[in-house]
């Protein structure tokens, strides 16, 4: 069957309202049943892609793909890009400013994170024009 | 009485059909149908919102009455704290209890004896790391009922012990039985409580196998009996039992503190409890070892069978506590397994089918029905928002006519068509007569 298609716009520096998407991604696949491990691992992984967005590259627009066996999440965005992706992925690595780590982000474990809770990750990014991060988690 | 999933009654009289209890349900469980307020029984969390909000005072709790006590031979009131909380200048629980005794009820045992025990239980398992992460209280029904329906990953966190209700009435029977030599049928353990969730949970337990608590009476129906007969108590009967840390667990942030845990967290309000579990599912919250929830404001002294205000009868728990109350020397308390006989069940109430595919289908329908009303979540047809609309008429249980919006639209295209066939027919007559 055709995946269901959620789209989401993501403002940058809103940090009150980070986490929105991913927080209704959360609640549809609670009302479609999926199992509560998969969509434990999808809300926190793509909860960490939001914020990502946020602080560190003016917000952008999210995709979520839901088929039967399979949740995919797209997230795009026109920010500075990454320059290292290696040294990215590394855990506590981190190029927050002190104004963000002061409202409680920039820990340096999101990508890690990520990483860790997907089937699938795949980041392309090029420096000065934008990072789109596309990662799945099988059901 | 037939079991539908909550203690909330209606009264039709009362019920005006508005909309405030509709758009104050945190499950979205209530519809106004034919003008009058209906919970839809799997969806509600019984967290007491409609009653407190309510104008009109058209929602009651169901609880039992005080005739109760003549169903059996033997009866023993079980004390939530928080009646303690209602009377001005009350510092010695002993007085409470005795009056209760001077009601009609034949022995008293403290609901905060269980509630000792629990946290005596939780400070050593937090020692020997024998719980979860995260672990949650489980004394609140509400909590729990919100965990097994809308956040099932966190049912593993859920705190394994029986209620401090439970375990009480299972002493408090066990104790009598000793006692007095009658079977358990003939003694009534009666639950003075402040909180309706606890009147379901006590006719429907979650991980039990069978309540032992055998009524649930309302501290505002037994308040203005017992009010009276404290004045005349000089010097009260030794009743008491527990440490003032059990009283303490009547008051938000009572239960972490007794725990002992070097982290914890609690929170008060359905809003906030829930902020703080999808905070906790998203792995938000990383240190709190013990986190207490409660869905009523304050903790259960904000429970809508209580009289006082939450925040003065907050204040006066804190008073009894500190003062040194009398109580009976402990001794041993019957052997009984503290933990509950099962684990909570996830409860699929928000699930659109149980087959994802289908699931899918109509979650997809309900997308695109939504599009068509003007998202304004007036709540005028009956359900708390345009998608709960959307959702009720794709589940069968709604009809697209309940929308006032597109009933006007339908109207205005009707008068507009009506308008051109009258000017057309006009024209035509002018038409003829020149
Ligand atoms: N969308 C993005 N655009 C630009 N840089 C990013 C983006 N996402 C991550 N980064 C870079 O990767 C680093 C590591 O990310 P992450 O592991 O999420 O840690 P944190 O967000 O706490 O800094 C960030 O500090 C940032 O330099
Ligand atoms: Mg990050």
């Amino acid at each position: 069957m055709e995946p269901m298609i959620l789209e989401y716009t993501v403002s940058a520096d809103d940090f009150s309202g980070a986490g929105e998407a991913s927080g209704d991604v959360k609640k549809t696949l609670k009302s479609l049943g999926f199992p509560p491990e998969v969509i434990r691992r999808v809300s926190v992984a793509m909860y960490e892609a939001e914020i990502n967005m946020v602080i560190h590259a003016r917000g952008g627009k999210i995709t979520v793909e839901i088929s039967p066996d399979e949740i995919r999440v797209c997230c795009e965005d026109v920010g500075p890009g990454i320059p290292d992706i290696d040294l990215a992925m590394q855990e506590g690595w981190s190029t927050a400013s002190d104004k963000v780590r002061g409202l409680g982000f920039g820990a340096g474990m999101g990508l890690p994170n990520i990483k860790k809770y997907t089937d699938y990750l795949d980041i392309k990014t090029v420096v000065g024009q934008g990072t789109t991060l596309t990662m799945s988690v099988a059901v | 009485m037939k079991y539908v999933g909550h203690s909330v009654t209606l009264d039709k009289d009362k019920c005006c059909g508005c909309t405030i209890c509709l758009k104050r349900c945190p499950t979205e469980a209530i519809r106004i149908i034919n003008g009058k307020a209906v919970i839809f029984g799997n969806k509600c969390i019984d967290c007491g919102e409609c009653i407190r909000v309510c104008p009109n005072h058209a929602k009651k709790a169901v609880v039992d009455t005080l005739d109760v006590l003549n169903s059996f031979e033997y009866t023993v009131a079980l004390p939530a704290q928080t009646l303690y909380a209602q009377f001005p200048g009350m510092r010695d629980r002993n007085i409470v209890l005795t009056a209760l005794k001077k009601l009609g009820f034949d022995d008293v045992f403290e609901v905060s004896v269980a509630c000792d025990a629990i946290s005596r239980a939780v400070t050593q398992d937090l020692y020997f790391d024998r719980l979860p992460d995260h672990v949650i209280s489980s004394s609140c029904p509400t909590v729990v009922r919100i965990i097994r329906s809308q956040f099932p990953s966190l049912l593993p966190n859920l705190l394994n012990y029986r209620s401090p209700m439970e375990l009480s009435a299972r002493w408090a029977k066990k104790l009598a039985m000793e006692k007095t030599g009658l079977p358990k049928e003939k003694i009534g353990c009666v639950f003075i409580s402040g909180c309706p969730a606890k009147a379901t949970s006590s006719k429907h337990p979650l991980g039990e196998n069978e309540s032992y608590v055998d009524a649930v009476l309302s501290i505002s129906e037994v308040y203005p009996l017992l009010q009276p007969l404290l004045k005349n108590i000089d010097r009260p009967e030794i009743l008491a039992r527990s440490g003032p840390l059990g009283v303490g667990w009547a008051k938000s942030g009572g239960e972490a503190y007794a725990s002992q845990a070097s982290h914890s967290l609690y929170a008060d309000g359905i809003e906030n409890v829930i902020d703080v579990l999808e905070a906790l599912e998203d792995e938000k919250i990383h240190q709190a070892r013990f986190i207490e929830l409660n869905a009523c404001p304050g903790g259960c002294v904000g429970g809508v069978l209580a009289i006082e205000n939450p925040f003065i009868a907050k204040s006066r728990i804190t008073h009894i506590m500190n003062h040194v109350t009398p109580t009976i020397p402990t001794g041993s308390l019957p052997e009984d397994d503290m933990h509950l006989d099962e684990e909570v069940r996830y409860n699929p109430a928000l699930q659109l089918d149980s087959d994802v595919k289908q699931a899918m289908i109509k979650m997809m329908k309900i997308k695109e029905l939504e599009k068509q009303f003007n998202g304004m979540d007036c709540g005028v047809c009956g359900a708390p928002s345009c998608h709960a609309l959307a959702e009720d008429i794709i589940m069968g249980r709604g009809t697209e006519e309940q929308c006032i919006f597109r009933k006007c639209r339908k109207y205005e295209e009707r008068i507009a068509q009506l308008e051109k066939t009258l000017e057309e027919s006009c024209e035509r007559k002018e038409h003829d007569s020149k």
